[in-house]
């Protein structure tokens, strides 16, 4: 007779093994084709063994997800039950800025103390004497040692596409939180209009940052092997794009789930946890903008 | 397997209103189970096979080490087991059993019917075996396994690293994965499950101690991600973070792994302190002296835990300014850790001591954790640590600190839950056995590396010169010692889930908490409705 | 008789375990003979105090409970479970030993970083496996490997009384001057350590450490490789010589003298024993390591040189690879390492050795000719 409904704990799954069969295989795979290369001999084994496990996770990933969200629509979840996805989704987002945090700090440090001791200046400036003509700038267009480690021609600017990839994604924020709004107004039409929209804004983000990479590395000679400005570069933009890609597919699952008629005006967890990540992904931009292209 | 087997049986299931079935049979029971006392096992076993592992790699390091010259193997070979050793001892026994302890008790402490996210939970798991069986694989790989020191500096792991490396890059980032969903389950469920009147200052100290180092595990696992990132481009893709020669800092690396590494040392201590805060009341028979301050303690002790990273690297070069203030911000943990320790003697002043085997663990380790931590306050006075880093000194320090303090503190627990966790209680005399033998055979180990680091033996060196030889012998015989008595711990373990006297609910009359009103051993679901707490 | 029994059983053990008779039981960091050194022994030892005096206090409120406070002797427990004021002392208290500490600590520490006006300056570069002394301003410089021979490593000989801390050409250094040292390292990371003075530095690759010494008495003293670089971490260590100004001035002038010496062998015409007999010493001394005395290696890291087509065919390429390297690998440039004459050597010895017998040689003037090239 109690009032609230008892805690749902799931009697046996599957999905857990599997997920682990198929990261592992993935990771493995992964590994495999790296040393491969590094060894100069085939990956053509070390491909297949990834691809397998890509999928192994795909189909987890649909499982898993599915389970969850057929136990949520058949009422199996209390309140406090939500609170749970909640807390999760919002640590999970706590542990994504700390892994960007790691590189924002990489690139603070380099700019702030490596390039200008090695420059000469500080505390450790001597060290320009390995180093015999090198002058420390940001960005790096000139790199210790340029045999090894080619230096850029030009960086990318951050008024042309970087700033239209800014104007984008602030926009898609917005339109998410109009699509949320409507959703809790009960208006699913202006959901799923709004949802097509953000959508759309970022996939022109993706389209117009791939662009960006490509006019990186074919004409500005900006690879990954410019020096310590390619490698925080694209490790920054490159792990940001990734987030976006994923939080693209989950606003198209979301917008999917829409269509088939999920989520009530007072139920919709899995919206609000795409949108929290959308938000995050923002942000991050955002830090990216001022940080990597401004300053 | 007679242990699964007997595990089987004594769980009893006693719900009436339950679609719950009890537990499966076979393998598969173990392969797809959501429930928290199954998967706290199984990370116990685990954790348990991963220390006999890495323990077998110490006794090889010691075994070369018992003598001047190179008697047994060649320096690249010892160079993978000192690294080895460290990455299997901090990532594969003692996160994990502190983990496999969490998940066993805080549903139970807080009572509620299992952790927040059970599922989520068992991947946790199941991605530890996976990630070991990568990373132990890379002995068997050409180039061997990696042999640059668990802390892995570039450019020695990077330029210089064998073709494994990037196998150990991936198995950290499953390590990580799993440890960050664990803590995301563990931090949800206190903050969420906790049963009515339940405030968050009458929770008991573990569960205090795990909700603080969930907090930490969050934080600084993603940093460690993002550093083996950087090493994984820096390998295969013509990257610089850690090379000069495009502007990078090998320093940098450094920075951002100890950023991950200091907390993490508090990762794998909190959870003993918490533990040990159960413990010693229990057998003083007199509540925890100082309970608010035990947690303003803990919580200052994670904060510090953040700004002090630098003193893993006061020879490396950072500036003065730097220098000073990371000497000043470690030398200040010894006040919140200080406080902990007053108050555990506190706790045992004028109780009415027993010494059962968990108080006799909880006693040594606040003795031996405290030398420990009087050896991280000699290291924290920068100018002094230019004569301790790197030697074995720091050996020292760190093997008190993490063997009478967190690995007592595990076999504290172990002995303190198991009755709980069988119904059995175990054999008391052979656990005696256990505790005098190894707290022994742990201070023959690692007294002496004090005065080896002293005396000038730097670290990581699989030969020595002739005036180390002494305090070298005594302590390769006090690690074959206590290396063997571990083997007394398997067998103790296996007979008492096997049978032994009827444990009680309570079976420790000084005890206090929700997990002691539950039968031992406990039904398979528990608190599926929660308890009113006063 | 019993003193005659006593020698006689240590002489024994010595004999059969020289190793014990040349170890001790050293319980206490060293004060050394520097002004660092013996502040680092007291600022060690005032904590050691601290840290003893606070044990003794804490450990003994627990062992009197341990006998005073047990069940089985009829104890009863108390109830107190807090104390305000108490917990306020004991926060407050070691606050303010800290503080204390921290005072001259600081102060020693701001001393060690403070490497300006020195009257000598010395490079020290970190090698796998052995270091690299360069006198910067007197324009000469070499290099200080492992003396200890391989056998006694490997006990098929006794152990010597340096065992593993002997090198083959010392760093001098004068008595009482304020010597800097320029730390840094080809490769990994190394660290250069010598107890006596109190200095440690991290020799990072690609950049500078500075760091400084005065040492105020004549001797030798002995340190040691302290951050792990690799397989022979071990096996790199550290040995100054201190000595009074006129014989390091003495000494520097001969160093400079044999350096010019050395780059005159360069110009002179070499035959193809004198080549070998010093290729089978440079040989062993720089490349045996890896390569193996017999030359065959330890594939496939270090592979093997005896009937290897690079020691057998097209020299060029065997000049290039003991000159340049091989990136990507263990095999380091030793065109930076070795002099001209002694490449020419080695790579001589290389052609000839282990039944190679190309009958072909390189001369010292040849290898200076393709360095200039590149």
């Amino acid at each position: 007779m109690a009032e609230n409904q008892s805690y749902y704990v799931p009697e046996q799954s599957k999905w857990p093994i599997i997920a682990t069969v198929g990261l592992g295989v993935t990771l493995y795979g992964a590994a495999s084709i790296m040393v491969n290369a590094q060894k100069g001999e085939s990956s053509t084994g070390a491909w297949i063994m990834f691809l397998i496990g890509a999928m192994i996770m795909a189909y987890i990933l649909f499982g898993w997800f599915g389970n969850v969200i057929r136990e949520s629509r058949a009422g199996l979840y209390s309140p406090q039950m939500d609170r749970s996805f909640r807390w999760g989704m919002s640590w999970f987002i706590f542990s994504e800025v700390m892994f960007f945090a790691a590189f924002f700090g990489a690139l603070f440090y380099v700019r702030v103390f490596a390039v200008p001791w090695l420059g000469g200046e500080g505390d450790r400036g001597s060290s320009n004497m390995l180093w015999e003509g090198f002058q420390a700038t940001w960005p790096l267009i000139q790199t210790p040692n340029p045999e090894a480690y080619p230096p850029p021609e030009a960086i990318i600017g951050p008024w042309g596409l970087p700033l239209v990839n800014t104007i984008l994604l602030v926009t898609s924020s917005f339109t998410i939180t109009v699509a949320h709004h409507a959703l809790k107004a009960g208006n699913r039409t202006k959901v799923k209009i709004w949802m097509i929209a953000t959508i759309l804004l970022a996939i022109g983000f993706l389209v117009l940052q791939a662009e960006e990479y490509m006019h990186a590395y074919q004409d500005l000679n900006l690879t990954l092997e410019s020096g310590i400005y390619g490698s925080t570069f694209f490790l920054l933009t490159g792990f940001h794009g990734a987030h976006v890609t994923l939080g693209t597919l989950m606003l198209f699952i979301m917008l999917m789930r829409i269509n088939k008629g999920h989520f009530t005006a007072d139920s919709h967890f899995g919206f609000e946890a795409a949108a929290w990540y959308w938000h995050f992904v923002d942000v991050v931009w955002l830090g990216l903008f001022v940080f990597v292209y401004i300053i | 397997m007679a242990v699964t087997g007997v595990f089987m049986s004594a769980v009893a299931d006693t719900h009436a209103q339950d679609h719950h079935h009890g537990p499966a049979k076979g393998i598969s029971r173990w392969l797809l189970t959501t429930n928290h006392k199954d998967i706290g096992t199984m990370y116990l076993i685990f954790s348990f096979t991963m220390f006999l592992l890495g323990g077998t790699m110490a006794m090889v390091i010691r075994a070369e080490l018992f003598q001047p010259g190179l008697q047994i193997v060649q320096p690249e070979f010892f160079n993978q087991m000192t690294t080895m050793h460290g990455l299997i001892m901090v990532f594969g026994a003692v996160m994990p059993a502190f983990v496999g302890l969490a998940n066993w008790m805080l549903p139970l402490m807080i009572g509620a019917p299992d952790m927040a996210l059970p599922r989520m939970n068992n991947w946790s798991f199941w991605l530890l075996p996976c990630a070991f069986l990568i990373l132990v694989s890379t002995l068997f790989m050409e180039g061997g396994a990696p042999n640059f020191g668990w802390t892995f500096y570039a450019p020695l792991s990077t330029t210089y690293g064998p073709p494994s490396t990037t196998f150990f890059i991936f198995a950290v980032h499953i390590m990580g994965i799993s440890s960050i969903m664990g803590a995301i389950n563990v931090i949800a469920t206190i903050l969420n499950l906790r049963a009515p009147g339940m405030t968050l200052m009458k929770m008991p100290l573990f569960v205090w101690t795990w909700l603080i180092t969930a907090f930490l595990l969050i934080a600084v696992m993603p940093v460690l991600a993002g550093v083996v990132t950087m090493m994984l481009m820096d390998i295969n893709f013509g990257t610089s973070f850690f090379d000069a020669s495009g502007g990078g800092d090998p320093v940098l690396f450094q920075h951002v792994f100890w950023f991950f590494g200091h907390p993490e040392v508090y990762i794998m201590i909190l959870p003993a302190f918490g533990a040990v805060s159960h413990i010693i009341p229990a057998f003083s028979r007199k509540p925890l002296f100082g309970y608010a301050s035990m947690v303003y303690a803990v919580g200052a002790i994670a904060l510090l835990s953040f700004v002090v990273w630098a003193h893993h690297m006061f020879t490396v070069g950072i500036p003065i300014t730097g220098q000073v203030f990371f000497m000043y911000a470690t030398m200040l943990i010894a006040v919140p850790t200080g406080v902990k320790v007053f108050n555990w003697v506190a706790t045992m002043f004028r109780g009415s001591l027993s010494f059962e085997a968990p108080m006799l663990f909880a006693v040594a380790f606040v003795i031996l954790f405290t030398i420990g931590g009087f050896s991280g306050l000699m290291l924290a006075i920068a100018p002094a640590d230019f004569q301790y880093h790197d030697t074995y000194f720091v050996v020292a320090h760190f093997h008190y600190v993490l063997v009478p303090g967190a690995i007592f503190g595990i076999f504290a627990s172990a002995y303190f839950w198991l009755p709980k966790w069988t119904g059995h209680m175990y054999d008391e005399t052979l656990a005696k056995t256990h505790f005098w033998l190894s707290f022994i055979g742990m201070n023959l180990a690692f007294f002496p590396m004090h005065f080896l680091g002293l005396a000038g033996m730097p670290r990581r060196i699989p030969d020595y010169a002739l005036q180390f030889a002494d305090f070298n012998m005594v302590s390769s015989i006090g690690a074959f010692m206590f290396g063997a008595t571990q083997i007394l711990f398997l067998f103790i373990v296996v007979k008492c889930v096997r049978g032994g006297e009827r444990a009680a609910a309570k079976p420790w009359d000084g005890a206090q908490g929700l997990e002691w009103t539950v039968p031992s051993p406990p039904p398979y679901h528990t608190f599926a409705t929660p308890p009113e707490v006063k | 008789m019993r003193v005659h029994a006593q020698r006689a059983g240590a002489l024994l053990g010595g004999l059969m375990f020289p190793a014990w008779s040349m170890a001790d039981w050293t319980l206490n960091m060293t004060p050394g003979v520097t002004g660092t050194s013996n502040e680092i022994f007291s600022l060690h030892m005032t904590i050691l105090w601290i840290c003893v005096v606070i044990g003794v206090v804490v450990f003994g409120v627990m062992f009197w409970s341990i006998f005073a406070h047990r069940k089985s002797q009829g104890a009863k427990p108390a109830n107190f479970h807090e104390n305000t004021l108490v917990e306020i002392l004991w926060t407050i208290i070691p606050f303010v030993i800290l503080v204390v500490m921290a005072i001259p600590a600081t102060a020693t520490l701001v001393d060690m970083y403070d490497t300006s006006e020195s009257e000598v300056d010395i490079k020290i570069t970190g090698y796998q496996w052995k270091w690299q002394y360069e006198y910067i301003n007197e324009d000469f410089g070499y290099f200080s490997n492992l003396a200890t021979p391989r056998d006694q490593i490997e006990n098929r000989q006794a152990k010597g009384e340096n065992y593993l801390l002997e090198v083959d050409n010392h760093l001098v250094i004068p008595v009482g001057k304020k010597i800097r040292f320029l730390v840094t390292a080809n490769d990994v990371i190394h660290s250069w350590w010598v107890p006596d003075f109190g200095v440690k530095k991290d020799a990072i690759p690609g950049f500078i450490n500075e760091t400084w010494t005065r040492v105020d008495k004549p001797g030798i003293y002995r340190g040691q490789c302290t951050e792990l670089c690799g397989k022979d971490h071990g096996f790199m260590p550290v040995v100054v010589e201190a000595v009074p100004e006129e014989e390091y001035n003495t000494w520097v002038a001969e160093k400079k003298e044999a350096a010019e010496r050395e780059r005159q062998l360069t110009q002179k015409d070499w035959t193809m024993a004198e080549l070998m007999e010093r290729g089978e010493k440079a040989y062993q001394t720089a490349c045996a390591a890896c390569h193996q005395a017999d030359g065959s290696g330890a594939p496939p890291a270090f592979p093997a040189l005896k009937g290897s087509p690079i020691a057998t065919q097209d020299m060029a390429a065997h000049i290039d690879i003991v000159v340049n390297g091989k990136s990507g690998t263990a095999m380091q440039a030793f065109g930076n390492q070795l002099s001209e004459v002694d490449l020419a050597a080695v790579i001589t010895y290389e052609r000839n050795a282990w039944g190679n017998n190309t009958g072909e040689m390189v001369t010292p003037k040849e290898i200076f000719d393709y360095k200039n090239q590149q």
